[in-house]
């Protein structure tokens, strides 16, 4: 049990920079926002969603309707739905451990378990699970770290909003070097800017996205038959 | 605060339950074995770049093209966080320099 334990924290080194720095971004544009270290704690138990929650700071100035929010999360952790499809069987098989494993199925663990190949002697159910459980507990410290840092440190935090931005470039940079095909990005991008333009900043999300699924869904069968691309994993 | 602390609850309570509902769908859906639709796989493959892109311009909606700084600390920054990101493929680089040289150029030159 120790090996294993030992062998998940080691696999989840990489991952511990990378939330409690991103938890720690977080926590400060919650704190700017107005929020301690409790609503840090909170959001990050129940929501752990790293993209996600910065999402949500930008819909705690109530500008956003109900629906909006539902359908923005939605549509942004829509990702999860196909990292899911890789590990129905691998999770099915956890036992107790099963709700949970769907739960905290993020971007990062999904990469690591992803691939993950145990050495022999150690339990890969339960190595698993103490992947996702430590990847969960780096991201509520970041976040509850970073509120902190907002208070203690009272430096001028203006513009810091723009780590949500910087998170979305970097994810949209490796996306567009790692696929061949930028069809799906000239599609995203016009028909937001478009919708932009037409709707204005309040209301242009919806249309955007039900125009860029509905124009993905056109050019499926010439996308398919030039790019041929597999789902990974 | 702009939202009372219920709001608030309700809004965090919101964005759990459908992180969740995004994440069990599959297991909901397929966990019996049935057949991944193609239309499905397809949509996995093109639409998280399409939304991505989608999310940057969200970002930056509000940036107004019309009146001083016509939106440039922005485009800086971003243009900082695209070159760093290509060269060195670091995360936390990126978003931190980029991040640190927004917060410059609005606090201190626009």
């Amino acid at each position: 049990m120790k090996k294993t334990i030992c062998y998940a924290f080691v696999q989840s080194l990489p991952i511990l920079c990378g939330y409690l720095f991103l938890g720690m971004a977080f926590g400060l544009l919650l704190q700017k926002a107005g929020y301690n270290f409790i609503w840090a704690f909170f959001i990050s138990l129940t929501v752990y969603a790293g993209s996600g929650q910065f999402l949500l700071i930008s819909f705690l100035s109530g500008s956003v309707s109900w629906f909006n929010m539902a359908f923005m999360t939605f549509m942004l952790n829509s990702r999860h739905i196909f990292y899911g499809l890789s590990f129905i069987e691998r999770f099915q098989a956890m036992g107790k451990a099963y709700p949970y494993m769907i739960f905290s199925l993020t971007d990062e663990t999904y990469s690591v378990l992803c691939s993950l190949k145990v050495p022999d002697g150690i339990d890969e159910k339960k190595a698993s699970f103490f992947i996702a459980l430590f990847d969960h507990c780096y991201w509520i410290l970041g976040g509850i770290l970073g509120t902190i840092a907002g208070e203690l440190i009272p430096f001028d935090t203006t513009g810091v909003d723009f780590a949500m931005t910087a998170l979305f470039v970097v994810i949209f940079i490796e996306q567009w070097l790692e696929s061949k095909n930028h069809i799906p990005v000239w599609i995203g991008g016009i028909s937001s800017v478009g919708c932009l333009c037409i709707f204005g900043a309040d209301n242009f999300i919806l249309p955007s996205l039900i125009v860029t699924v509905s124009l993905l869904l056109m050019v499926k069968k010439q996308m398919i038959e030039t790019g041929g691309e597999q789902l990974e994993c | 605060m702009n939202v009372d602390t219920n709001t608030v609850i309700g809004i965090i309570a919101l964005c759990a339950v459908v992180t969740f509902g995004t994440r069990v769908l599959p297991f909901l859906c397929f966990g019996g074995k049935r057949k991944v639709p193609e239309a499905v796989t397809y949509l996995g493959k093109v639409l998280p770049p399409a939304i991505i892109i989608t999310l940057i311009v969200y970002c930056i909606r509000t940036v107004d093209f019309t009146v001083a700084p016509r939106g440039i600390p922005e485009f800086v920054a971003i243009g900082i966080v695209a070159v760093l990101h290509v060269w060195k493929r670091n995360n936390l680089l990126s978003i931190g320099v980029g991040t640190a040289c927004y917060m410059i150029l609005v606090q201190a030159i626009f």
